[in-house]
Parts: structure tokens; C-alpha cells; sequence
């Protein structure tokens, strides 16, 4: 039996053992001939530059699919195609999220500057410039009030259910609940906070306070999660040690256990953050929009980036629009800092596990 | 300790300190909150909602009850989500096993940080660049769909000028699904034992069945959350549909048209200002719907993840 026997030239009573292979350079020229080919189409039918890349793409596809069903074997021809379909929908979905990324660079940066992140919207006079600097700090107190809540109602669930709970009914209940938490749509618990606030104080209340309620009921089953599993990584000969020297439970907790696991911890709160900090829907309906800098988020309205990214986008003229990419830009940017700082933070307090 | 239990009792029944009963309380409570916000939620959306049924007819905008109002919703709702998973789901799995399995790891780490950075975006920002950005280069698409597709239900004349379809917002929620499917479903591939992977390659797989074999039947349940997480998210997602689509049209599978249905979410964040009390009681009402039907699917979710892994421990 030769080496480079196609299938269907082989002795009969034997199964061959290896069988012809496409050489390495095969995609490549087929990728060239394909790309050149379906490149007479914008010659001579005048299509566009999408449809030529469509066109390659299927080209190549069907070609190095059928090529290697005649050299090599069908199975071969299958993990060809699979292949080149995989980077396919790569390479598809790739071309959204870059437009998106490289849409609110270029149009949100010519208009984010000193004063668009200092000045509010709110204009004494007509020629006073507008900016966003009191959804900054709507979004900061927003922001910091849901933190205050969900923080230490997460971290404590969680130490509640990896070391107090230990599987009995409540911690199932809490984690079935925490679950179904995680799905829970944004618009809902702007409702919830909106419902209940009418319920406490009358209708027609909007506050910070609403909003932040509304965001921790979304920041909350993050929190619980990631100290969830971060409170399960630590292991427990470091519990047994610390017990066996006579620390009580709620010591041996904070000193060594959270102690442990406080990277993980500070990680999971910063993405947690990042997540809820882009929430638009829920402030709309609680916290009010407004063009004035608030500080306190127990009294009247309160604006949010995200908020003003709407709002702006409802009144909808060229203006608004160039207001509301910059305000794009700052969001973003916000968001990937944070979730860089949770990645640097993870990787400076990473668990010693001692060995 | 074990042979004297007279004098050591039972760690525990054993006298617990101060600190460690506040401690301990403080932990139970804060568990408790959680168990009294879920509570709250159904409790207050009732309490607001409920009367949400039982308004006076002109207040549905003349689809006479409640049903009549919410079921256009629930359809756009229903509608936009399959869209976006049906797109999302082939395209995350791609990703995925391009992160996991053909990319060489200089590719690999960066978009998968890169797609971890995006699952991050505001979806107010995904909102403004698909009213901006993307809706109008849909419209040529959408013509030559109409032109050539034109006979199936779901491409008829007239197309929307504006691209403002409900194919855009789904297209727009598939691309917001994308990166928390593609997440989840990396990690899920990530973790087959590299045995199993070797075992089949040993055996003469060629790459797709090695993962054919011996990735997706490891990860099945892992997968089929990412999906049901994916279709939570895009059932709820509010902004980027309220922003993408002009709906307040009726029940209609055509997906390029002028006149679209909504979404619950999209239609409750449009809606919201006219203040009435009977239009708000209505809209919490269609909230407590969207609850309950994401609820569902999350709950579908977990029942299928529970009874996979009920499966593999066997």
C-alpha cells in the first residue's frame, strides 16, 4: 500500500491507514483564486465591496469543501468546511462590535473636552456651553448609593451561603433566588423601585435613591455570585488550621477566608459596577431627568449618563446627536477603565495559595 | 473529643460567642434581604400592576382589554428575541470554538478580551450607533430582500426607508447577546478534559469530530444556558430596542415593513411619561407579564442544566 493511495484506488481487503492530503498551501490558493474570481463582479456587474466578500466567502467555502472531498476523505472535506465556517462567524461578528468601537471613538472624541466635562446642561444665558458634568456626578452618586447597598448585602449573602448555609433549605432558596435575579430585565426593576416608591411617598416620586434601589436589585445577584465563588476557592485546610488554633467562626471568616479571597472579591464588585453603571432604563422611570447638577440623591431629580445619552437622542436634531456620542465616548470609557482595573486588581491580590 | 461527648458536646449546640451570633445574624439577614427583594418585586408589581387589568377600554388604545394590548408586545417581544437568538447563537458558538480550539493563543487571549470588554457596553450606546450606524446600511439589504425573497411572508413591500425594523432591533439584540454567549460557552469548551480531546484525536478524529465528540457532548449544558441567559437578555433588553425600532404596529411576521409591533420593555420605556395612572398601572401590568416570561425561561434554564449534570455525575 503506497502512501498517497486515494480511498477509492485501494486494495479491497484492507482499510488504508493514511490517505491523500490536501498540501498545506491549499486554503491559500484557494482563498486567492476565489478572491480574484469573485472580484469580476464589481467589474463587470458594478457590485459593491460587501457583495464581493460575500461572494469570496461562500466561494471558498464550496471550493476548498469539494476539493478536498475528491483528493482527501469526506470526513476531511467536513472538517474543512467546519473549520472555515467557524472562522466565518468569527469574522462576521467581529465587523459589528469593531464599527461599534470605532463609531463612538470617532464621532464621541471631537466632542469630549474641558468644558463639555465641566459645564452642566443647564444654560443661564445662550451662548454658555453645554456639557454633561451633571450626569457625571448623577451617575457617581447614583453609582456609589447602589454600591452602598449591594456590597455589603452580596458579600454577606454569599459568606451567608458558602459558610453558614452549607446546602441546607434557606441557602437553596437564596441561590434558586439569587439565579433568578440574574435574569431579572433592568426595565423590571426600574418598575419595582418605581412601584414601590409610589407606594411609600405618592406618586409622581423620582429620586437617586429610587434608581440606586433599582440598580442593586440588578448589582446584587453579581456580587453574590463572584464572592460566591471566590468564598469556595479558598481552601479549607486554611479554615481548619485557623480553627484548630481556637479563632471563633466569625474571625477565622474575616481574618482568613475574606482575607484570602479579597481579590476575587474587589474584581467581581468593580465588573459588577461596570454592568450597572450603563443601566439607562431603570433611571428613566425613577430618577428623573433634569439639566441641573444634583448632589443629593434623597431630593429631586437626577440624571445619569445613560439617561442624557436618551434623552438627547429623543430630541434627536445633528446637535443633540453630537452631545449624546460624546457623552458615548465618556460611558465607554468609564466602563473599560473599570473593567481594566478589575483585571489589574485580580492579577495584583490573586489568592497565594502558599505552595 | 469524639469518645467523651459528656464533656465536649456537640460543636454544634457548644456556647457561640458574641461575635459570632452578630456575625452570623448579620450574614442570615443579609441573605434574608435577598429572599425580601424578590418578594417586594412580585409584591409591589402586583400591587401596581394588577389594577392594570381592569382599566376602562380607551386607556388599551383601542385593543379593548388587556390582552388585547399586551399581546401585540408579548408577539414583538417574542419576536425580536428569536431573531437575535436564532442569530446570535451560531455566530457565539463559532466564536467560541475559535477561542478555544483553532486560534492560536496570540488571537485567542486578546478577542476574547476584547469580547469580554464588549459584553460590558452600555446598551444605550448599542442603541445610538444601530439608529445611527446601522439601520441605514440595512436598507439596501432589506430592498434586495424584498426583491428577491418578496414572495415569503416575511419580506413584503413596502420596505421601511429608514431601516427601523424589527430585523434591525433583533439584529442590534443579536449583537448585544453575542459576547455573554460567546463567554459562557468559551469557558464551558475550555473546561473539557484535555483526555478526552486527546483520546479522540488519538483515535483518528479529525478536529470538528474530536469537538463533535468529545467537546460539545461535555458542554451541552453549559451551552444551553448561554442560550437561555442570551434569550433572558434579549427578551428584557429595553434601550437598544426603544431606540432602534418605530413600532406601534399589530401582529405582523413581516420583518422589513413600515409599521413593526413592539417590545414589552421598548414600549414601557416610550410609553412611561404619559403620566395616567391608568396608562401606568397598564405598563407595570405588561412588566409583570415580561417578569414572569423571563422568569420561565430562566427557570426552563436551570431545570435543564440541573438535569444534565444529574446525567454526567451518573
Amino acid at each position: 500500500m503506497s502512501l498517497d493511495t486515494a480511498p477509492d484506488l485501494a486494495p479491497a481487503p484492507t482499510i488504508p491507514l493514511t490517505h491523500a492530503r490536501l498540501p498545506r498551501w491549499a486554503p491559500a490558493l484557494v482563498a486567492v483564486v476565489t478572491i480574484a474570481a469573485a472580484g469580476l463582479l464589481p467589474l463587470l456587474l458594478g457590485w459593491g465591496f460587501v457583495a464581493w466578500v460575500l461572494v469570496s466567502v461562500v466561494l471558498f467555502i464550496a471550493g476548498l469543501t469539494i476539493w478536498s472531498a475528491v483528493v482527501e476523505t469526506r470526513r476531511s472535506a467536513i472538517d474543512r468546511m467546519v473549520t472555515s465556517l467557524v472562522w466565518t462567524a468569527f469574522g462576521i461578528a467581529l465587523v459589528p462590535l469593531v464599527s461599534l468601537l470605532w463609531t463612538v471613538i470617532s464621532k464621541g472624541a471631537p466632542h469630549v473636552n474641558g468644558t463639555f466635562l465641566t459645564f452642566s446642561a443647564f444654560r443661564t444665558s445662550l451662548d454658555q456651553p453645554i456639557g454633561i458634568y451633571h450626569a457625571i456626578i448623577g451617575t457617581l452618586v447614583i453609582t456609589i448609593c447602589a454600591a452602598v447597598i449591594s456590597v455589603p448585602t452580596g458579600i454577606f449573602a454569599a459568606i451567608y451561603l458558602v459558610e453558614y448555609g452549607k446546602g441546607n433549605k434557606l441557602a437553596r432558596g437564596i441561590t434558586f433566588l439569587v439565579d433568578v435575579m440574574t435574569g431579572i430585565p433592568s426595565i423590571v426593576a426600574g418598575l419595582f423601585a418605581f412601584s414601590m416608591f409610589t407606594a411609600f411617598f405618592g406618586a409622581g416620586y423620582r429620586a437617586g435613591i429610587g434608581g440606586a434601589v433599582a440598580l442593586s436589585l440588578l448589582m446584587i445577584p453579581i456580587v453574590v455570585r463572584s464572592t460566591e465563588e471566590m468564598l469556595r476557592l479558598v481552601p479549607n485546610d486554611l479554615r481548619e488550621a485557623a480553627y484548630a488554633l481556637g479563632t471563633p467562626k466569625w474571625r477565622t471568616i474575616t481574618k482568613v477566608v475574606l482575607r484570602t479571597s479579597l481579590g476575587g472579591i474587589i474584581t467581581g464588585v468593580t465588573l459588577a459596577t461596570a454592568r450597572i453603571i450603563g443601566e439607562t432604563a431603570p433611571l428613566l422611570l425613577i430618577a428623573g431627568l433634569t439639566t441641573r447638577t444634583n448632589t443629593n440623591p434623597f431630593d429631586g431629580f437626577m440624571t445619569t449618563v445613560p439617561v442624557f445619552i436618551y434623552s438627547q437622542f429623543a430630541k434627536g436634531t445633528k446637535a443633540d446627536f453630537d452631545l449624546a456620542w460624546g457623552a458615548a465616548l465618556v460611558l465607554v470609557v468609564i466602563v473599560l477603565l473599570l473593567n481594566i482595573a478589575a483585571r489589574v486588581i485580580g492579577k495584583i491580590f490573586a489568592p497565594k495559595t502558599g505552595r | 473529643m469524639s469518645s467523651t461527648p459528656l464533656t465536649a458536646p456537640p460543636q454544634e449546640s457548644a456556647p457561640t460567642q458574641t461575635g459570632d451570633r452578630v456575625f452570623s445574624g448579620i450574614s442570615r439577614a443579609a441573605g434574608l434581604v435577598i429572599l425580601a427583594a424578590l418578594a417586594g418585586v412580585f409584591i409591589f408589581l402586583s400591587i401596581e400592576g394588577i389594577p392594570g387589568l381592569f382599566q376602562d377600554e380607551g386607556a388599551y388604545k383601542g385593543n379593548g382589554n388587556f390582552l388585547g394590548y399586551v399581546d401585540t408586545l408579548l408577539f414583538g417581544t417574542v419576536l425580536s428575541a428569536t431573531i437575535a437568538v436564532l442569530v446570535a447563537v451560531p455566530l457565539a458558538f463559532g466564536i467560541a470554538l475559535v477561542v478555544s480550539h483553532y486560534a492560536p493563543t496570540w488571537i485567542a487571549g486578546p478577542v476574547a478580551s476584547i469580547i469580554d470588554l464588549l459584553a460590558a457596553v452600555p446598551s444605550v450606546v448599542f442603541g445610538l450607533w444601530g439608529i445611527n450606524v446601522f439601520a441605514p446600511k440595512m436598507v439596501p439589504i432589506y430592498v434586495w430582500l424584498e426583491e428577491n425573497l418578496g414572495f415569503l411572508p416575511f419580506f413584503k413591500a413596502p420596505v421601511n426607508p429608514v431601516g427601523t425594523t424589527i430585523l434591525t432591533a433583533g439584529l442590534v439584540l443579536a449583537i448585544m447577546i453575542l459576547p455573554i454567549i460567546t463567554a459562557i460557552s468559551r469557558e464551558v469548551f475550555n473546561q473539557t478534559p484535555v483526555l478526552h480531546e486527546e483520546a479522540a484525536l488519538a483515535l483518528g478524529a479529525t478536529r470538528w469530530e474530536m469537538i463533535r465528540l468529545a467537546v460539545f457532548p461535555y458542554a451541552r449544558s453549559g451551552m444551553v444556558s448561554a442560550v437561555m441567559l442570551g434569550l433572558g437578555r434579549a427578551l428584557g433588553e429595553t434601550m437598544a430596542v426603544a431606540m432602534v425600532l418605530s413600532g406601534a404596529g399589530g401582529i405582523s411576521f413581516n420583518l422589513i415593513g413600515t409599521s413593526n409591533p413592539t417590545s414589552i420593555a421598548a414600549n414601557i420605556a416610550s410609553q412611561y411619561k404619559e403620566n395616567t395612572p391608568a396608562t401606568l398601572h397598564i405598563l407595570i401590568a405588561t412588566g409583570l407579564v415580561l417578569f414572569i416570561v423571563t422568569f420561565l425561561v430562566n427557570f426552563a434554564a436551570r431545570w435543564i442544566v440541573a438535569r444534565n449534570e444529574r446525567k454526567l455525575t451518573r
